[in-house]
């Protein structure tokens, strides 16, 4: 029996980690940076979180203090997925390699990065299972509001879920601010769009690449944080996350590269590809075919966009265009 | 109309240089711009005029001389370095974001509250409008709006930053002749409110019209300064055109001539919707080189294109042509661009980016003759022999200084590039050669092989047709010049009898036409109330 009530919290689990993800690789879009290393990024992120994690439970015997247990992977996740912004950012801005494939060899090197310590890890523990589980830190994780359950429907929909989960509708909706009511946000999104206008109007074009590079690899590695900590309950298995990355892209077109659609989107998103679930009975290819729908959904949303030709509607103009200032 | 009366230094030029590579844009040039004025910057293309207004932009450094604004030496080094000094230029190719409103487009890069009221931002460039007397829409987003509203919104952006001292490039290339009038008379305000303003153009009427002083540039080097009322059109001509050059290039009388392309009423429109060629009749005749003058943007390009196919032509128009084997004359507008190559008419355009059109850059020499020619080959397999082969001897003949035949000819210095793509479109031996700007940015010994390829062809019977920007050498090497002005014939002249007086204005006979035009009454109207706002 479908079960609305089942399906959405479930929906909104599976969005999270594609919202962080889409949320980053949208300011990264608007200053003209394709970044194709977001599921590299994401897999960094989850790697780091998990191996800070496990060293502090290891330390601490999994007595762990709540706080604690939640910043060090927090940390670590940021920390590792600033890393390979920086890496990104370098590589792109100040060398002009080309964008794709900086992006594409860096997503490849995400998920080696992620699978060699995580299977480090695996062997350090010595367990039966291919897995790490750091059930400790992703119950802190975890923790809902201790009223939740007592509220019912409205509990469960809106109350039931960890802070990272509110912590990702707060991003996209800060992001959404920034870039569409400041002037650093104006400033941003010029870039993107034309970036020899903003150099000559004064703005610091490289500076600001660096910046929004870097703060959108810091949000998309907490998507991968998300993901195993608290989707996944703390276990890391290689190569779990799966396609999540490049759906968080698509989750960028789909969107617009509006943030605040974009919590809508991926709750959407993640409804689709959780679908097959709910759907008694399908077998496994047709779970398959449903597994397709948020692609499908993203193709259709490009066809409508590239017929309407609204400008607003469109990529940032310069995206994936490397800036030289001596072009002008 | 008449010079200022206090005439204050706002920025000077002393002995101010500067090249790029072999080529002197601005050599030693000193000038005085002064508080409140007008000033034309006159010039022909490639005088040297943007470059030079460029300096005080902080687009280019100057590689010597100094600048000094309000009598301190100024060193700029970057738009926002010319902000602070209160200068502030209009280019060609405006910059503006354009799904960005007019509003945000103006406010960018500006300090301010992080958050951005939109309220206040828009009370704030309001004064400025008004001030002036704009008609804008601030909140249109620059995709909707013409050219000319786009203008606007970088002359408001320009003055929003506080500049005193306004260049305009060009200002009017791309207006209509309402629009001129408009623009005139924004600019006009600007000066009564103490702007200084500095116009670049190469139209004689618009500076005659507008201007208390004109400053004359002539192949980087500064003619003069003038006031605008002891001038006069054939005064700044000569001025512009300078005196005669002997050239010494070797011209042959025409032989066996007879026409190979008959054009009659041809006219084109532009992506604007704008005539780029208005009823343009000429006829193109083997064995002789017909020169094409007009000042840049006249039609030229278009013109080029339409013969060759690249071009629509509207309806009305026609270009015949003649094959060399029977008089049946064929009708080239609607064919196929490839069908037309085939008939023997060639056009070796050399754009301002020579790599941009005929040749790949990453390609080497053999690869970019093989580019003409790949359709001849059976089967899947491209023949490598016959295009290197011709690779050689083009670098031979034409002396191409390549490391090999395979290397890319982007590593190639200007000249050689040019000469492959010339020496590639001469190869297939064609009845028609079109070429554009061809010596363009290239040293003397460089031109002259260019030349003498040139009439080598045109000896050969070939109907050569030469755009060319240096009247010396148009009257030099071709036998007729037609003139282009505003994409209308304004004249055709022999050029073993003509003058570069007489050609210089064949190209400005047309433009500034619409400014006698001009209302007069309303303009006055409009200042009237101008005062009362102001009050």
């Amino acid at each position: 029996m479908f079960s609305l009530v089942a399906f959405i919290p479930r929906a909104i689990l599976q969005g999270m980690p594609l919202l962080f993800g889409c949320t980053g690789e949208t300011i990264s879009e608007k200053v003209g940076s394709l970044n194709l290393g977001i599921p590299g990024v994401m897999y960094v992120g989850a790697i780091c979180g998990v191996i800070g994690s496990f060293l502090y439970e290891q330390s601490c015997d999994r007595q762990v203090v709540p706080i604690i247990a939640v910043l060090i992977p927090f940390l670590a996740c940021l920390a590792g997925a600033l890393l390979m912004g920086l890496l990104f950012a370098f590589l792109t801005v100040t060398l002009r390699a080309n964008q794709n494939v900086v992006g594409l060899a860096m997503t490849t090197f995400g998920v080696g990065f992620g699978n060699f310590f995580g299977g480090s890890l695996m062997k350090l523990t010595g367990s039966a299972v291919p897995s790490i589980a750091l059930s400790a830190t992703s119950k802190c994780f975890r923790k809902s509001l201790p009223f939740a359950d007592d509220c019912g429907a409205f509990g469960k929909i809106f109350l039931s879920y960890g802070f990272m989960t509110y912590l990702a509708v707060a991003i996209a909706l800060v992001t959404a601010f920034v870039l569409t009511k400041t002037r650093v946000g104006l400033q941003l999104r010029a870039i993107g769009e034309n970036p020899a206008t903003a150099d000559a109007a004064g703005i610091d074009v490289n500076k600001y690449k660096y910046f929004a590079i870097c703060i959108g690899c810091m949000i998309a590695g907490l998507g991968g944080l998300f993901y195993v900590m608290d989707y996944a309950n703390g276990v890391w298995s290689n190569d779990a996350f799966g396609d999540r990355g490049w759906l968080a892209i698509a989750l960028v077109i789909f969107t617009l590269w509006k943030p605040n659609i974009a919590i809508f989107g991926s709750i959407l998103f993640g409804g689709l590809y959780i679908l097959n679930l709910f759907i008694p009975g399908a077998g496994m290819a047709t779970k398959e075919l449903y597994k397709m729908l948020p692609y499908v959904v993203t193709i259709i949303v490009l066809v409508i966009t590239s017929m309407r030709r609204k400008r607003e509607h469109q990529p940032p103009e310069a995206l994936g265009l490397p800036y030289f200032r001596e072009d002008r | 109309m008449s010079a200022p009366a206090n005439r204050e230094v706002a920025v000077s030029l002393r002995n101010v240089t500067k090249t790029f590579g072999s080529v002197v844009a601005n050599n030693d040039i000193s000038m005085d711009i002064y508080k409140g004025e007008i000033l034309s910057l006159l010039g022909e293309n490639g005088s040297g005029k943007t470059t030079l207004m460029n300096m005080l932009a902080g687009i280019y450094a100057p590689d010597g001389g100094q600048i000094f604004v309000d009598g301190e030496e100024a060193v700029i080094r970057s738009p926002q370095d010319a902000f602070d000094y209160q200068i502030g230029m209009i280019h060609q190719h405006f910059k503006l974001v354009d799904v960005f409103s007019a509003a945000e487009n103006i406010i960018l890069g500006m300090p301010g509250k992080m958050k951005l009221d939109k309220k206040a931002i828009l009370k704030e460039i309001r004064e400025t409008v008004d001030r002036y007397g704009f008609e804008i829409d601030l909140n249109k987003k620059i995709y909707e709006m013409s050219v000319s509203e786009k203008q606007t919104v970088e002359i408001i952006k320009v003055l929003y930053r506080g500049a005193q001292i306004l260049i305009l490039d060009e200002p009017t290339a791309v207006l209509t002749p309402q629009e001129t009038e408009k623009l005139f008379f924004v600019l006009r305000a600007m000066k009564d409110h103490g702007r200084t303003i500095v116009i670049i153009t190469h139209k004689l009427q618009e500076v005659l019209e507008l201007s208390d002083r004109v400053a004359v540039l002539r192949k980087g080097e500064y003619v003069g300064v003038v006031d605008t009322k002891d001038a006069t059109e054939s005064s700044l001509t000569e001025m512009m055109v300078g005196k005669k050059v002997e050239l010494n290039i070797d011209r042959t009388d025409p032989e066996n001539v007879r026409d190979l392309v008959r054009v009659e009423h041809l006219t084109c429109l532009n992506k604007y919707g704008i005539k780029a060629l208005d009823d343009v009749s000429f006829t193109i005749r083997g064995g002789e080189i017909l020169g094409i003058a007009g000042i840049a943007g006249a039609g030229q390009k278009e013109l080029l294109e339409a013969i060759a196919g690249l071009q629509k032509a509207e309806p009305g128009s026609s270009v015949m042509y003649r094959a060399i084997d029977n008089n049946d004359e064929i009708q080239l507008l609607g064919k196929d661009v490839n069908d037309i190559k085939n008939l023997g008419i060639s056009l070796a355009f050399v754009p301002e980016d020579r790599l941009g059109m005929g040749l790949v850059g990453n390609m080497g020499m053999v690869g970019n003759m093989l580019l003409r020619s790949y359709n001849e080959g059976r089967g899947i397999f491209t023949r490598e022999k016959e295009p290197r082969e011709l690779a050689e001897e083009i670098r031979d003949k034409l002396e191409v200084s390549t490391p090999n035949v395979y290397t890319p000819v982007r590593k190639l210095s200007g000249g050689n590039v040019q000469k492959v793509l010339v020496g590639r479109e001469i190869s297939l031996a064609p009845r028609v050669l079109m070429t554009a700007y061809a010596v363009r940015g290239l040293d003397i010994n460089t031109s002259y092989t260019i030349y003498n390829i040139l009439s080598d062809e045109k000896k050969k019977g070939v109907g050569v047709v030469y755009v060319g920007e240096d009247l010396d050498v148009l009257i030099e090497l071709c036998d007729r010049i037609l003139v282009l002005c505003e994409g209308k014939v304004s004249g055709l002249v022999d050029a073993r009898t003509t003058t570069k007086e007489e050609i210089g204005l064949l190209m400005t006979k047309y433009s500034g036409d619409h400014i006698a035009k001009i209302d007069l009454t309303r303009l006055m109207e409009d200042e009237e109330a101008e005062v009362e706002r102001e009050e």
